[in-house]
């Protein structure tokens, strides 16, 4: 978002790798939770631009499926045998739930890539929702589905002796608890900072002259690399939903 | 709107602050104060995009990629199907042939046999005919010899007769000269 406004002095370094991350309200001047912002902005056009594949891709329902029919197919192929693979039939229930999680995160990074857009996936706000979300969904559906018999994926039942188990029983715990953490921490950071690298080699560019053309090709470079790790981390963070799905259905070791 | 000043302290209205950019201090993904805004909208625009996925997207992928298993296992079916229907045409053919060959050999031997049958009632009637014909050709043939033989003995009388009136006519007695002659014809 650091357009280069009139305060800002000529020449010198401008780098401010940080201002694309402000939220901003598109009308008016307050905040508040409710208020529209450019992350608004960003995640209705996220929706928009997975519907637009998913449901305008697939209006002909070809026999022979067009590009974008295909690529709808395959998506849904892909997660479909995600969710099969990692959970077993048990967890064909919670595909839509899944699906949504994947594709969110997907066009949420990708769409990120556009030079200007707002990154809703670089915020720890959003992505902590999404991990807490598929924490207490999953807890939720583990103790609805086996009761207190959910804990058993606490108890280890190979260890030796009971000492041990009740010792690893409070590390299983603890390693329950880090999992949102480290299931949202890890989109936030790997976003956030590689949006913030690209700017910092944006802010060298503007004040190299000539010699611009290196970090112009870091960028370039930079952006291959962010369009690699877009897809990735919506893949990490779907297959790991689906792991802690497969916990919840399948307790015990 | 210009920035108002206050002492070295630039103050920049929201308006300016999305038109122009400000400089973000430290993250800020940091700042709880924009957290409800940005979990709201979370909740809201990932609840949207869950009820079309759920209600639209997904129910018509799934009966798009059944509808393809069923018409490529219905096809495979067809096509057993009239391969089937193929080779018991071809088989049904066969057999027709295998028929149709047999029994123009039964009607050829019928009709041979038939042919045979009236050559040898034919050849028997022609033989018949010969024979009586023949027969009767045999009869007067005899006939004609037996009057021919007769005709000589009266000749041989006759002239017999003329030359003794001529040369003895006392010695002309007819008893004799027949005897006579009988005699020299059987003799």
């Amino acid at each position: 978002m650091a357009t280069a406004g009139p305060e800002t002095e000529p020449g010198g370094l401008n780098i401010h790798p940080m201002d694309q991350f402000l939220l901003q309200p598109l009308f008016g001047e307050e905040l508040h939770w409710f208020t529209p912002t450019n992350g608004t902005l960003w995640m209705l056009l996220t929706v928009a631009a997975a519907s637009l594949l998913m449901v305008a891709g697939t209006r002909g329902r070809a026999l022979v499926p067009s590009r974008s029919q295909s690529a709808a197919e395959m998506t849904y192929g892909f997660i479909r045998k995600m969710v099969e693979d990692v959970t077993g039939r048990a967890g064909a229930k919670y595909f839509p739930y899944i699906m949504t999680i994947f594709l969110f995160i997907l066009f949420a990074n990708v769409l990120a890539l556009i030079p200007t857009s707002f990154s809703p996936t670089s915020h720890i706000a959003v992505t902590a929702t999404l991990g807490i979300g598929v924490f207490l969904t999953v807890t939720a559906i583990g103790f609805i589905r086996h009761g207190i018999g959910f804990l058993r994926l606490f108890w280890v039942s190979e260890a030796p002796t009971l000492a041990l188990r009740v010792v690893l029983f409070f590390i299983e715990l603890i390693s329950y608890f880090i999992r949102p953490v480290s299931h949202s921490v890890r989109l936030f950071g790997a976003m956030a900072a590689g949006h913030a690298v690209v700017k910092v080699f944006a802010g060298f560019a503007g004040a190299l002259g000539l010699a611009a053309i290196l970090p112009i090709g870091a960028i370039v470079a930079m952006y291959a690399l962010e369009l690699l790790v877009a897809v990735i981390q919506a893949y990490i963070f779907t297959i790991l939903t689906c792991v802690y799905l497969n916990d919840a259905l399948h307790p015990g070791h | 709107m210009e920035p108002e000043e206050h002492g070295d302290i630039v103050v920049l209205t929201a308006d300016e602050v999305a038109n122009h950019g400000a400089h973000a201090t430290g993250m800020p993904q940091l700042d709880p104060t924009i957290w409800p805004n940005l979990i709201f909208w979370l909740v809201v625009s990932f609840a949207l995009l869950y009820f079309i996925l759920s209600r639209v997207a997904l129910p018509r992928l799934g009966a798009i990629l059944a509808e393809r298993q069923d018409a490529i296992s219905n096809d495979l079916e067809m096509a057993a199907l009239l391969r089937r229907r193929a080779e018991e045409a071809e088989a049904a053919y066969d057999k027709a042939l295998a028929d149709a060959r047999e029994e123009a050999n039964r009607i050829a031997e019928a009709t041979r046999a038939e042919m045979n049958e009236e050559l040898k009632a034919l050849m028997a009637k022609a033989e018949a005919e010969i024979a009586a014909r023949s027969a009767e050709s045999e009869a007067r043939i005899k006939e004609i010899r037996d009057g021919a033989a007769q005709s000589i003995e009266e000749v041989a009388r006759d002239t017999a007769i003329t030359i003794v009136e001529m040369l003895m006519p006392s010695l002309a007695d007819r008893a004799a000269v027949d005897a006579a002659v009988e005699r020299q014809l059987r003799g």
